[in-house]
């Protein structure tokens, strides 16, 4: 039997960072009032408080902030990945996005740069994964 | 009035069930068992208790202890979703409310089938505070608190020089202190060399950075220091409590200083309150979902400075004869995993005396933290 996998919920306000996904594009939201770039998605601007947003796509580059390996899957439908390497990268765009570290013999490191590409796990789920730049 | 909460209010009571794994009981048992140990503890009947905060994701309402303890008027139900912050959280507002005369006696319970029940890993998904972390980190496999924490673990160490040999220390010291507890679940001793060989689970972190799954229940009760000192056990004062909420609360990824945790907002005011500095602690009951975690708040409350913490662990005893004994029950780490309720509990005893074989000598200030839900910090500073 096939485990059911871990789903996001998309909503009215993230719908259409999933749909980028979706479509190959990162997308971020911009405070359509300011200008500030902003994530994880949210309905209001911290800088100006203004719900004004557009959605911009990400040049996809950035750089290692942190790392893990996770050698426990913690849910079913994972346990076949193991290990995963989880990267947590400052994009160039002054925001943080989480995604599986990609690529033959890649050790990760604070400060590697990386890319963004996408996975399509199934019709409804397209995730991010870096690869080393 | 910074300090208008100074000492107006103790513990009065306190109530553990067994810590097990498995404990054949429902989770709202538990807590009716942990709360009628408490109630007796302080000379009360349950007919008294006019406030209650249960956990928040717990699975028992203020209505259940009207019912069951046939309280005629209840005058304040709230919840504090901080996770393992909770308990310091509803103290605050425990404290805040007998204050200002919303009620008398407020009982904090917790009672959990965390090891029989649904485990954290599976369960974290569904609640509410972790909705953008559901949302965005689960999907792709950041599932459980261990991995999200592994990412703040790691930081800490390529920054500033941390060492594993450093969660070593800390899980090694709190494991000798549940050997010592009747009431612990974790009954052998542990050398480092089995803390640097066990699995990893999500590097840095590995087993024995973890905290426990465990069963139980544990419960306080909050009143005046004036009612306080009319009742049954000795009252064990809140000198200071506070809670904190870190930049980026719901999601690690997005906080600027992903080696600070809202424990770092909180202890500023707890210890103000107080009027007491770091130095003055006899003892203190650190919450340890995680190793890294202790190192963490011990710099973020001041104990030494930041990106200093792994230095200041291997320099420093937190054993039973140390300067500050940390973790004298074993902590969530070796003792049980009971929402930081029975960090709370432990610290009153060791104030009142009743520490037993863990008794640190001449404890008078003591100090007991929370933490949890990706960040949110809770100190309260007591002492006897
Ligand atoms: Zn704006």
């Amino acid at each position: 039997m096939e485990v059911e996998r871990v789903r996001p919920s998309p909503n009215e306000d993230t719908k259409p960072y999933w749909d980028g996904l979706k479509e190959g594009r990162l997308l971020f939201q911009k405070c359509g009032h300011c200008g500030a770039i902003r994530h994880y998605p949210r309905q209001v601007c911290d800088k100006c408080f203004s719900m004004d947003v557009e959605w911009i796509e990400s040049s996809g580059k950035g750089t290692v902030h942190t790392w893990t390996v996770s050698q426990h899957a913690f849910h079913p439908s994972f346990k076949g990945d193991l290990p995963m390497t989880f990267v947590t990268v400052d994009m160039d765009e002054g925001v943080r996005v989480a995604a599986r570290l990609r690529g033959k013999d890649v050790e990760p490191a604070i400060g590697m740069p990386v890319r963004v590409a996408f996975e399509q796990l199934d019709n409804d789920l397209t995730v991010p994964v870096f690869y080393p730049q | 009035m910074p300090n208008s909460l100074f000492e107006k209010c103790a513990i009065s009571g306190i109530g553990e069930t067994a810590y097990v794994r498995g404990s054949g009981k429902s989770e709202t048992a538990l807590q009716m068992e942990a709360s009628l140990k408490a109630i007796a503890d302080a000379g009360l009947s349950p007919k008294d208790i006019d406030g209650v905060i249960p956990y928040a994701t717990g699975s028992a309402v203020a209505e259940d202890f009207i019912t069951n303890f046939g309280i005629a008027d209840l005058r304040l139900s709230a919840t504090t979703p901080l996770g393992g912050a909770s308990c310091l959280a509803a103290v605050q507002l425990a404290v805040g409310a007998i204050v200002a005369g919303i009620a008398n006696h407020v009982l904090i319970p917790i009672g959990r089938n965390g090891y029989s029940g649904a485990r954290i890993g599976s369960r974290v998904q569904q609640l509410p505070q972790f909705r953008t972390v559901g949302e965005y980190e689960m999907p792709l496999g950041q599932i459980a608190p261990a991995q999200l924490y592994a990412h703040m673990a790691r930081r800490h160490m390529e920054m500033f020089g941390t060492k594993s040999e450093h969660f070593g220390k800390i899980a090694v010291t709190f494991r000798d202190h549940a050997t010592k507890n009747g009431n612990a679940l974790m009954t052998e001793p542990m050398t480092l060399e089995q803390h640097q060989t066990a699995r990893m689970i999500s590097d840095p972190l590995r087993l024995f950075d973890c905290c426990l799954e465990s069963d139980g229940g544990a419960a306080v009760i909050v009143s005046s220091s004036e009612r306080a000192r009319d009742l049954k056990s000795q009252p064990v004062y809140i000198m200071g409590v506070a809670e904190g909420h870190p930049d980026s609360p719901s999601a690690i990824t997005q906080r600027p200083d992903i080696t600070t945790l809202g424990t770092a907002k909180a202890a500023p005011r707890a210890f103000g309150m107080a009027g007491v500095d770091r130095k003055d602690i006899d003892v203190a009951e650190i919450y340890d979902c995680f190793t890294y975690i202790v190192l963490c708040q011990l710099e973020d409350m001041g104990f030494c400075k930041k990106g200093e913490g792994g230095d200041f662990v291997a320099s420093t005893s937190f054993g039973l004869d140390g300067p500050m004994p940390v973790n004298t029950h074993g902590g969530l780490l070796s003792q049980a995993h009971i929402i930081g309720m029975n960090h709370i509990v432990e610290l009153v005893k060791q104030l009142r005396g009743q520490g037993g074989k863990m008794q640190v000598k001449d404890a008078k200030i003591g100090l007991v933290t929370g933490y949890g839900d990706m960040g949110d910090g809770g100190v309260a500073i007591m002492r006897s």
